[in-house]
């Protein structure tokens, strides 16, 4: 009923039969510690990978971060050139000088009726 | 065992007690001291031996936490960090290798002969900079000659793109980033970036292999955006250079604010420095003259006294003020006007700027009235911007105003202000009456400013201002073709170094808003002693407002409300096809 109850008298069960196989059949009792050391070295290989794994991982982690930090200034630097060649100054004296613009100061302003707009 | 056993012939014995039982002592102490040695280790040197061994591994690396940028209301950059490169070397080691000397000379464009000199100086020392601030291009250029003792180290460098063009408001850092002038002293603790470290495990060749626990992330500093739009304040900047130049001015200055939202839009002053340029920063002209200056506002104050005089019915538009031959005495002053006017209403008291007038006003009206009237458009707070260095207004008590005091008061002598009170004042009538808070950054909370005065009032002066730039006015030269200005000159004397009023030094004053009917912008222009081409408010200063605000409107987009024939009535939601038509809308570009 209670999926915890159950998992509680199983284990108590089967605690209890180990006891009784250890105590009834010693050559059986040889099995538990057999299981015990194979895990045992199971784990330990297992935490062996593990450590590799992680320190692959920071290996990785630490070039995406100097990947970073590189396209970062990467970043800044484009963004302070694209700064240089937008600045008002040298824009105003290309469409002056070289291209002849000037500024409207005297124009006409005609009003389009709501229909006839251009989007 | 066996031929032991063949030779001697002798049978085998049993093992002497003493024999096993030395066997057992010798393994039983073997077994103790390895123990013993084992908790000497890993019991009582632990610490010691941990340290060591974190001395060898264990490395700390520190995370720069960078400082953030400054930018306009569009994400325009104002201020950036980028990295640098300085290039260090040991002198005795590179001395040692001439050929790499040579090639590392022709990558710093030095002659191989004046680097060997500079180094042979400093012999001794063990550390000396080749070259600081490299771009990371060529340090890196450098660095791949492989000379010996030449190492780099990352720096970093604040650049302002905008240059010149924002200097004096986005101010400057030291060699050490800190915060020195302007919004970059102003917001220093929330731009600072605070570097964080962590300590990692290195392994025989430098690699990072592990991180520990103990890390600390760095802060970058956080962006600050101000309320500046550079489009305008280049424009700003531009004009005022120009009309100084041209008039040989000492200095002057430009704002724009939206009269809405009170936020500042563009601020310039002259003379200005090159941030950029260390050599430049001189302290004349790191002065942010809009905040940090004090003048007298001169004639720029009539409207306001005007719309206090309407506002508490002292006087209204059909009053008559008899300014007589254009002088009057008030005590020991004499309140003179370039032209006598005659019996004359508010407005053409204001369009024409006559003193007598306002002084007839003020006079009218008493002390308490005039003093009151400055203290709603707020002549006598703070404007509190946070920007640093920023000047508090000086206005004496009404009831230290003699009647002379009182007249002076009343076209804007006797008492000190700096631009931005200006600004807001006119921003007041601007936006019928509710004077909004300046600010300087953008994304900053609207304030709720206060009501001046009432919206009929500030309509009312508003529509006298528009005769300044009409036909008549003093401010004729502020007109805009399309929209309707309204506005007021001003032409201040300066007091002199030997006290009383310097007859020939003047500062020309222009400050108004536009669209008139319906203000989005309100400017102020004034430049400082110009000494060539006039020096009238009206001659000087106008112009520049005009073509400012002129660009500023077109870069809004806001719709013109003076089209004469050609438009219809401004209701309809107005769609208008700008000549050299720019999509600008306030929006950030990101």
């Amino acid at each position: 009923m209670n999926p915890f109850r159950d998992g509680f008298d199983w284990a108590q069960r089967s605690i209890r039969r180990i006891r009784l196989e250890t105590a009834d059949a010693p050559p059986s009792g040889l099995m538990l510690p057999l299981i015990l050391v194979a895990l045992v070295m199971a784990s330990a290989l297992y935490a062996i990978a593990i450590k590799h794994e992680s320190r692959r991982m920071t290996g990785e982690m630490e070039r995406a971060r100097v990947e970073r930090e590189k396209l970062q200034m990467e970043w800044s630097q484009l963004q302070l050139e694209e700064a240089a060649l937008a600045h008002h100054a040298r824009i105003e004296s290309a469409a002056r000088d070289q291209l002849g613009m000037s500024e409207p100061r005297e124009y006409v302003i005609l009003q389009q009726a709501a229909a006839s707009r251009v989007p | 065992m066996s031929r032991r056993g063949k030779n001697t012939q002798i049978k085998a014995q049993p093992v002497p007690a003493w024999r096993r039982r030395m066997v057992v002592a010798v393994l039983g102490i073997s077994a103790v001291l390895v123990a013993g040695r084992a908790f000497h280790l890993q019991v009582i040197d632990r610490d010691f031996l941990t340290r060591e061994g974190a001395k060898r591994q264990v490395r700390t690396v520190t995370l720069p936490g960078h400082r953030a940028a400054i930018r306009d209301r569009r994400g325009e950059p104002l201020a950036l960090s980028a990295p640098v490169d300085s290039l260090w070397c040991v002198p005795t080691e590179l001395l040692g290798a001439p050929e790499h000397l040579a090639a590392l000379a022709k990558v710093l464009k030095q002659s191989p002969r004046k680097l060997t000199g500079f180094l042979r100086e400093r012999g001794k020392r063990q550390f000396v900079y080749l070259e600081r601030g490299m771009s990371p291009d060529e340090a890196r250029r450098a660095l791949a000659i492989k000379a010996p003792g030449v190492f780099s180290i990352r720096e970093y460098r604040r650049y302002y793109p905008a240059g010149e063009v924002a200097g004096q408001l986005v101010g400057f850092t030291d060699v050490d980033g800190k915060g020195q002038e302007g919004m970059e002293l102003a917001h220093d603790s929330s731009l600072r970036g605070i570097a964080g470290s962590r300590h990692v495990i290195r392994d025989a060749r430098g690699r990072i292999v592990e991180d520990t626990e103990e890390a600390v992330p760095s802060q970058p500093g956080q962006d600050l955006n101000l309320s500046i739009d550079l489009r305008l304040q280049y424009l700003a900047y531009r004009e005022l250079k120009n009309t100084v130049s041209r008039h040989r001015a000492k200095g002057g200055l430009v704002v724009v604010a939206d009269a809405r939202t009170g936020e500042l839009l563009a601020i310039a002053s002259q003379p200005g420095f090159n941030p950029n340029n260390v050599s430049d920063r001189r302290p004349g002209r790191m002065r942010n003259r809009p905040i940090v200056d004090s003048f007298e506002p001169g004639s720029a104050v009539k409207p306001l006294l005007v719309a206090q005089a309407v506002e508490t019915g002292a006087y209204g538009l059909q009053s008559l003020i008899d300014t007589g031959d254009g002088w009057m005495q008030v005590g020991r002053l004499t309140v003179q006007d370039i032209h006598a006017q005659g019996k004359t209403d508010l407005r053409m008291i204001l369009a024409k700027s006559s003193n007598v007038g306002a002084a007839k006003i003020g006079l009218h009206m008493g002390a308490e009235s005039v003093w009151q009237g400055y203290q709603r458009f707020g002549l006598g707070e703070r404007v509190n911007t946070g920007f640093p260095g920023e000047s508090s207004p000086l206005m004496r008590h009404f009831t230290k105003w003699g009647e002379i005091a009182t007249a002076t008061a009343s076209y804007g002598y006797g008492l000190s202000l700096n631009g931005l009170h200006l600004v807001r004042a006119y921003a007041g009538l601007a936006n019928d009456g509710l004077m909004p808070e300046l600010r300087l950054l953008a994304k900053q909370p609207i304030g709720l400013g206060r009501q001046a005065v009432s919206a009929k009032t500030a309509r009312v002066v508003r529509q006298m201002l528009e005769s300044v730039a009409e036909e008549g006015g003093t401010g004729t030269q502020a007109a805009i073709p399309g929209y309707r200005v309204a506005g007021k000159t001003g032409t201040v004397r300066k007091v002199a170094v030997t006290g009383g009023y310097d007859a020939k030094r003047h500062q020309s004053v222009f400050v108004g808003m536009v669209p008139a009917d319906n203000p989005r912008l309100v400017g102020l222009v004034m430049v400082d002693e110009p000494t060539v081409g006039g020096y009238y408010g009206g001659v000087v200063a106008a112009p520049i407002f005009s073509a400012v605000m002129q660009g500023a409107l077109r870069l809004l987009q806001i719709a013109p409300d003076d089209c004469g024939v050609d438009c219809a009535q401004p209701s309809t939601l107005p769609q208008i096809a700008m000549p050299a038509g720019m999509r600008a809308d306030m929006e950030p570009r990101s």
